[in-house]
């Protein structure tokens, strides 16, 4: 059983959602304010989904220098699996612990629909019960949700299998190359802008999303980030 | 202000209606944020770096955003 470490900041509003979605995958999850400074034992931290400090100056600017984020920065610098939802991955991108940004949607709108997503990567510890190339129904909720990179970014994100879920069939917000999730170089952090804790069980309209909470609680996975070797850029958990 | 090479779409919207409205001069429209910040120092180069450190550290996003600073009201009482 996993610790899980739910952070909680001002304006979050997929707290309540992220614990009982990890909490159904056996983790014994628990909330942490944003005003704490330490992760108590955390094997993994989620920043969840929502609106921190009302969006203000830029998606997640304000919320990266919550007091909690210097844990959860050692925390991701030490290998430990961290895993942003939406207003999260915004979070991880403003505080530099995955590449890129989050900007307004393309069409402006905001979006709150299920889209389709092709699992790219499955050996981070958030993926790792995906199979390479299945195609998930998740929600989006979103307005800030379009990831941009520069080109030489994008092109290395490619070259490292770093781009862990792309939109398909249809780019709802114009993000850079379908990219829907990123991971990093240790590929400990995961940034995601769908919602798998609203599709982790049936009455929820499906249950796609689930295996995102399985992944980290199945063993072994979070020792992805040292059982990693890369072959002709292609990663294989070994 | 938006990097140039990104996509923005607020600028776009603004840019449609005002054609819309009529004013056919228009070109490229791009949007970003106005920040006034009121700063205690001693000179006005001062002033500047450390409004510069403010963007760096949070004001502007270095991947998407450029910015430019600008020294206004040097002389008011100080508060």
């Amino acid at each position: 059983m996993k610790r899980v470490a739910v952070i909680v900041f001002p304006g979050s509003n997929c707290d309540a959602d992220t614990l009982a979605a990890a909490r159904a995958a056996g983790s014994d999850a628990y909330y942490v304010w944003h005003r704490d400074t330490t992760l108590q034992q955390a094997d993994v931290v989620i920043l969840p989904g929502g609106f921190s400090y009302g969006d203000y100056l830029r998606s997640g600017a304000i919320a990266r220098f919550s007091p909690i984020m210097a844990a959860v920065s050692e925390h991701a610098r030490s290998g430990g699996p961290l895993l942003g939802i939406c207003n999260g991955f915004q979070i991880l991108c403003e505080a530099g612990l995955l590449p890129g940004a989050l900007m307004r949607n393309a069409r402006l709108r905001f979006l709150s629909r299920p889209v389709r997503v092709r699992v790219e990567q499955c050996d981070t510890p958030f993926t790792s019960l995906y199979e390479p190339g299945e195609v998930l129904d998740v929600p989006i909720a979103h307005g800030d949700g379009r990831y941009v990179v520069d080109p030489t970014t994008a092109a290395e994100l490619e070259a490292t299998g770093s781009v862990v879920w792309r939109y398909v069939g249809d780019n709802p917000n114009g993000s850079t190359d379908d990219i829907a999730g990123v991971t990093n170089d240790g590929r400990n952090v995961v940034g995601i802008m769908p919602h798998p804790e609203r599709r982790n069980a049936p009455a929820l309209g499906g249950q796609d999303g689930a295996r995102v909470f399985l992944s980290m609680e199945a063993r072994h996975a979070t020792q992805h980030a040292v059982d990693v070797r890369a072959v002709d850029h292609r990663h294989l958990g070994v | 202000m938006p990097r140039a090479t990104l996509l923005d779409p607020q600028g776009q919207a603004v840019e449609h209606a005002l054609r819309a409205l009529g004013f056919g001069e228009v070109g490229q429209v791009r949007m970003g944020k106005h920040v006034v910040l009121e700063v205690n120092a001693a000179t006005r180069d001062e002033a500047l770096t450390r409004a510069r450190a403010m963007c760096d550290r949070l004001l502007a996003n270095p991947v998407t955003e450029d910015y430019e600073l600008a020294v206004e009201g040097v002389g008011g009482s100080a508060r």
